[in-house]
């Protein structure tokens, strides 16, 4: 157990090494950093000596350690554009991304779940069907375009939710929420509804069929035969045995959402990192868009860990030791 | 033998009847099967694959596969029907009063359950005991079907037992409640031979100790004549004969059923070869009329490929062969009474 968890470790380290590689080529072929601080009519000689002072005439590997070890420490240097500090600005714009994700990442469990489980059980019923039909339309139905019909109708024609921002938030420390004022939690609704659809029908599409493979095994059978209640079947013994699976994509869709909320959030003109990263494009402001890469990869790397350590929780097969190889041992 | 005909039946088939219906018509998986168990007595059905015993024993545990259902007959466990209660008056008898052991313990089991909850939440559905009286109920069947250091196993999950061990916490599982009754599908078959020997005398102590009758589904008359107070033997769905085991194991009186003991291969016999049946069982979309053994019975008369036998007594058994038609008119001479 613990060996593995060390191993895991390891290699979200070595993940986030590669990663850091790419960001730093960034830095080093996409332009001049130098063109991009100082201006026209500065001298070659003040040129050069900036570069001496920043480092940028040392060999590429020294260079390299010295941008992983800063980013270790959250140090990304300054915006090109803004001349903040990166990780700053992106510490301001994450709260408001996460809330997002957070809402919409609860929003496609709490009601993709539900109803994976109910087309799982009921798999002939009209209204499964129908779930199944619209769970299509969700699934190839763009993000914008989503987004954007919710806005005509709720906030154009029928005028109940805002169609852009984050209404108002209240300050914990560093921290700015939504969650503690009306304005706020309205603003919520309809982007994480456009951000957590697709996610939605793909969870309920994929617990509906484990819940149908599961539905047929012969423990289940057993089960019905011991005389054990329907509840206690199909949430206690079939919806566990369908967890590991779901965990699996859950976790990824949550890395997913976090990362793909720039669409979401250009939509909304949501103030979260993901505009901040598609203004950081416009402008070529490589050190907010290395950061984001780091940030993101970073979370992906973390939400992996966990799900790996989730699935010790749900089966006891991969807890004991040399378990897998006595699984079908006599 | 604790089998007594003038006794109640603890559990009585009447006219069963299976049927799926598919879209190229109804299939008649079980054919009008009739039979009565005893308290305490085990029977044993067997049958080739496909004859319908599986069958036979979901629909009395009231768990036939959608779209298979009862289409006619009934099943009356100490007098009370039980083929048409509604799903959960059906679920309280289940695991209750009628205990039920599948094939394969490997997949018997879920696997993400330590056995102790598997067993602690069957007993707690059936009796009203709290947490720690369950645990100790559970515990104790679990020293009782031979599992050793109960006290520590029962916090272990199924993939920490071998395939026997595991199959004896199944029995476990169907002994929970003290049910009256355990239907037990091809207990031994996914085992190892040296385990099934020790599962096949597990529950039969077990059940000589409480009391339970069994009906033991096994296409393996070697299970059955060890175990079987009585045995059916069934073919194409239908009932062919029924009888104390060891007059159908000796003196068989169906042709079917003698030629199934002709096929078994004894020790300290020595015969060329063993007997074979010719031909196959029919599918269930093409069962013959009359008996529906009559394409490959050697002793077939004109009869047989008309009209259907039912049991009549034949000897010590019943048998479903015209051979044995009342007034001792057999298949043979009843040819000239068809053609007359």
């Amino acid at each position: 157990m613990l060996a593995f968890v060390l191993r895991r470790l390891a290699q979200s380290v070595a993940v986030l090494l590669t990663v850091g590689v790419v960001a730093f080529f960034m830095f080093r072929y996409v332009g001049d950093p130098i063109n991009a601080m100082v201006g026209q009519d500065t001298s070659l000689q003040e040129r050069d000596e900036l570069r001496q002072k920043l480092g940028l005439n040392d060999p590429a590997p020294i260079q390299f350690l010295r941008f992983i070890g800063n980013a270790a420490q959250g140090k990304f240097g300054l915006s090109y554009r803004t001349s903040e500090p990166v990780g700053r600005m992106i510490l301001e714009r994450m709260p408001a991304t996460l809330e997002l994700s957070f809402c919409a990442a609860m929003f496609s469990l709490l009601v993709g779940v539900p109803m994976g489980v109910y087309t799982g059980l009921y798999p002939r019923h009209w209204s499964s069907k129908l779930l199944q039909a619209v769970s299509l339309i969700g699934v190839s139905l763009p993000t914008f375009l989503v987004g954007i019909l919710l806005i005509l109708v709720f906030a154009v024609f029928l005028r109940l939710l805002p169609s852009f921002g984050r209404g108002e938030t209240v300050d914990i420390g560093w921290w700015s929420t939504n969650f503690l004022t009306t304005k706020g939690l309205l603003a919520l609704i309809m982007p994480s509804i456009t951000l957590g659809l697709f996610q939605l029908t793909l969870i309920m599409r994929l617990v509906r069929s484990e819940m149908l493979e599961v539905m047929r095994t012969d423990f289940i059978k057993f089960a019905r035969a011991r005389g054990l209640s329907n509840r206690a079947i199909n949430f206690g013994h079939a919806l566990k045995n369908t967890l590991v699976p779901v965990i699996t994509i859950a976790g990824l869709q949550l890395g997913a959402i976090i990362a793909f909320a720039v669409v979401t959030e250009t939509v909304f003109a949501w103030p979260g990192m993901g505009q901040l990263f598609i203004q950081s494009v416009q402008f070529a402001d490589i050190p907010v868009m290395a950061a984001y890469l780091m940030l993101i990869a970073f979370l992906f790397v973390v939400i992996n860990v966990i799900v790996d350590l989730l699935y010790f929780l749900v089966d006891p097969r991969l807890r004991s030791q040399g378990g897998a190889a006595r699984v079908s041992g006599h | 033998m604790t089998a007594g005909s003038n006794q109640t039946p603890l559990l009585e088939v009447r006219n069963l009847r299976v049927e799926f219906p598919t879209r190229r018509g109804t299939l008649v998986a079980v054919d009008d099967v009739s039979f009565s168990i005893a308290p305490g007595e085990v029977l044993g059905v067997v049958g080739e694959s496909g004859a319908g015993k599986s069958l036979t024993g979901a629909a009395i545990i009231g768990l036939l596969e959608p779209p298979g259902r009862i289409a006619g007959g009934e099943v009356l466990l100490e007098g009370e029907r039980i083929d048409n209660l509604p799903y959960e008056r059906m679920r309280r008898i289940r695991g209750a009063r009628i205990g039920a052991i599948f094939q394969d313990p490997l997949t018997s089991l879920n696997p993400l359950y330590s056995i102790g909850r598997q067993l602690v939440e069957t007993i707690q559905t059936h009796l009203p005991l709290s947490a720690a009286e369950a645990r100790k109920r559970a515990i104790d069947l679990l020293k009782e079907v031979g599992i050793p250091a109960a006290e520590s196993r029962i916090d272990h999950y199924p993939h920490q037992f071998s395939g026997g061990m595991r199959q004896r916490v199944v029995i476990a599982l169907a002994l929970c409640a003290n049910p009256r009754l355990i239907v037990a599908d091809e207990p031994t078959t996914a085992l190892d031979v040296s385990i099934q020997a020790q599962i096949i005398a597990l529950l039969k102590r077990l059940c000589r100790e409480h009391g339970t009758a069994v009906m033991l589904v096994t296409h393996d008359m070697g299970v059955i004549a060890e175990t079987a107070d009585r045995v059916a033997v069934m073919y194409a769905g239908r009932l062919a004969e029924i009888g104390p085991v060891r007059d159908v194991v000796k003196n068989a009186s169906h042709p079917y059923t003698r030629g199934l003991m002709g096929s078994i291969p004894s020790l300290g016999v020595r015969s060329e070869r063993l007997t074979q049946i010719d031909g196959a069982m029919p599918r269930l979309t093409a069962i013959p009329t009359g008996c529906a053994f009559n394409p490959r019975c050697p002793e077939a008369g004109q009869r047989c490929t008309v009209e259907r036998p039912d049991l009549m007594p034949a000897g010590v058994t019943r048998a479903a062969c015209w051979l044995y038609a009342p007034g001792g008119v057999g298949a043979a001479l009843t040819r000239e009474a068809a053609n007359a």
